[in-house]
């Protein structure tokens, strides 16, 4: 039973932080279209830029955190400025090509400036534990749960209240209508991509914190796969559902099973869902007229 | 007739009434060999509503799409003037135009603006296909009527509550006003994808008289209607007309509808200007007559 419920903590904080990568995938995908290969590397150079600003640099962790958040929101800007917009119009397989070629070079550039081995990075969050129902879960779990769920809580009301995540929404339902309405789309497609770029980096620096800055984390973000299919490409809400479902299963496979089959699990269940519902739990059924 | 007192004025135009508000000045578009529009000159005055009409084809929506910027013609320039708001008539959410002396008039060059600009001036428009976002509500849907008049800030905005919530209170009072002026009480909290044809129209309408348009476009507002349907659409759009004093532009494939509504009238045939006049003197055209007998022969063997 303690052991299940250690179990159980581990694979939410992984599933939460699943999340809030994913959500920074449909974002890009609701309102722009594009499939975005790099999102794990939009996590892993998020990873780094905390890791600069506060070991590096020596910053005070609000400051660090400032300074991740805007060197993300330019890096978003940049890459839907200079390599997504001229591809507008071009075939959805070309776009997708060009964010797999863009992961690579994120990637290659984060090992060129700071090299492949695992850096340390003092803990951000309490290394201590709690006892809960007999299972000793650490602290840092937990409140990395706690933090994603604010995070998602906050992006959800943006979507839903403010102006610009109406007009976002409406991008993402009708851009001919938003433009009309006097929207510029092409703000609304920056917007988008510097979010997703600061939920990456926020589910980057978690990720950091709970395990290390390393390259794996890019490999975690390869995870936001499994998630968006199972919980729908183009669904917030589904991100949540996907994220913890993936989670879980993940971490359970690991324990009570084959901790390499873990590894593997996620994508099984992938197949599965693409073969049973393509459009995912919460994903919108598209219906193509000829 | 005012059936109750409204606070806001949907116009968003400050130009006295029986002045030039948008010129058409020679716009010819083509893709690529095809000749859509060629060498059209038309003028709307302010107050009037002006019906564009013509055969299928004619290229009264390419017209349409030059004023709102989907398109951008080849050759040619369309502009809009505009007038300084006074004081007690500026829009809501409008900041006090300081400086600038009241009744300044100002004309803006259409013809290279993105069609976020073009709405911004003032410009609104509904579609002959509805184009509403499917998956919100009427509510939503007429809010983001509003979207040009809001604040800009991105934090602000995020800032749901105090001054931003008070903001959205003020805009929920003019687009409760829509809604009475439109009948849409009922249906006012429903997804758009899920009401009928006709009413999706409405609320297109009502969407395009959130922004407090200077000037309506409305592509077809009757298209695909049955009598009493384009009659009552008819009625709601002199009501937008007559209550609320908007200036329109109405593209219609029927001549009938607009004849009554209409104080002016052109006509297009394959891309040209082939009458411009009021709807007496256009139904006595012989070009007009000759265009729509040929018209109304094809769409019977169709």
């Amino acid at each position: 039973m303690s052991n299940f419920i250690n179990q159980l903590a581990y694979g939410l904080a992984d599933g939460s932080i699943l999340a809030l990568a994913a959500l920074g995938f449909v974002l890009i995908y609701k309102a722009t279209g594009v499939i975005n290969f790099a999102q794990g590397e939009f996590l892993l150079v998020g990873a780094y830029m905390f890791y600069t600003a506060f070991v590096v640099l020596q910053l005070p962790l609000v400051l660090a955190v400032v300074f991740g958040v805007v060197v993300a929101t330019i890096i978003g800007v940049l890459v839907e400025r200079l390599i997504l917009r001229p591809m507008v119009g071009e075939n959805p397989i070309s776009i997708i090509m060009v964010t797999i070629g863009l992961s690579m070079f994120m990637k290659a550039v984060v090992q060129a400036f700071y090299g492949t081995t695992p850096k340390s990075q003092p803990a951000i969050l309490p290394r201590s534990s709690v006892e809960f129902l007999g299972a000793t879960i650490p602290l840092n779990r937990l409140l990395a749960i706690v933090i994603a769920a604010v995070v998602l809580t906050a992006f959800t009301i943006f979507f839903r209240r403010s102006r610009h995540g109406v007009a976002m929404r409406a991008v993402a339902d009708d851009q001919q209508a938003a433009m009309t309405m006097g929207i510029s789309v092409r703000r609304i497609f920056a917007m988008a991509w510097a979010l997703a770029a600061v939920s990456a980096l926020i589910a980057g620096v978690l990720l950091g914190d709970i395990s290390a800055v390393d390259q794996n984390i890019a490999a975690f973000g390869l995870m936001v796969f499994p998630v968006v299919i199972l919980g729908g490409l183009d669904s917030v809400p589904g991100t949540i559902v996907g994220g913890l479902t993936i989670g879980l299963l993940h971490q359970f496979t690991a324990a009570y099973w084959d901790a390499g089959l873990a590894g593997v699990v996620p994508y099984i269940a992938l197949v599965l869902i693409l073969l049973v519902r393509p459009y995912g739990i919460f994903g919108e059924t598209r219906i193509e007229r000829v | 007739m005012l059936t109750r007192a409204y606070q806001h004025s949907l116009r968003g135009s400050h130009l006295p009434a029986g002045q030039p508000l948008l010129e058409v000045d020679n716009v010819s578009l083509r893709f690529g060999g095809v000749k859509a529009l060629s060498d059209i000159s038309i003028t709307v005055t302010e107050g009037d509503v002006h019906a564009i009409i013509g055969p299928n084809g004619a290229g009264k929506s390419s017209l349409l799409n030059c004023i709102s910027g989907l398109y951008h013609p080849q050759e040619g320039e369309i502009r809009l003037r505009t007038a300084v708001a006074a004081g007690p008539e500026a829009a809501v959410g409008e900041a006090e135009d300081s400086g600038r002396p009241t009744g300044e008039v100002r004309t803006h060059t259409l013809t290279k603006l993105p069609p976020y600009k073009i709405a911004r001036l003032g410009v609104a428009r509904s579609f002959q296909n509805i184009e509403l976002f499917a998956h919100m509500t009427v509510l939503e849907n007429l809010m983001l009527g509003r979207h040009i008049h809001m604040k800009k800030s991105v934090l602000a905005s995020m800032l749901w509550f105090g001054p931003a919530r008070n903001q959205e209170i003020e805009h929920r009072h003019l687009v409760e006003e829509v809604i009475d002026l439109l009948q849409l009480q009922a249906v006012r909290n429903k997804p758009v994808g899920a009401l009928a044809y006709g009413i999706q129209k409405r609320v297109e309408l009502g969407r395009a008289l959130c922004l407090q348009p200077a000037l309506l476009l409305l592509d077809e507002p009757m298209a695909g209607m049955n009598a009493e349907e384009k009659e009552d659409m008819a009625r709601y759009i002199l009501d937008v007309h007559e209550l609320a004093h908007v200036s329109v532009v109405l593209i219609e494939h029927d001549m009938n509808v607009v004849m009554d509504i209409s104080d002016r009238v052109s006509v297009l045939d394959f891309g040209r200007l082939i009458a411009d006049g009021t709807p007496d003197e256009v139904k006595a055209d012989p070009a007009v007559i000759e265009a729509y007998l040929g018209a109304e022969e094809e769409s019977d063997r169709g």
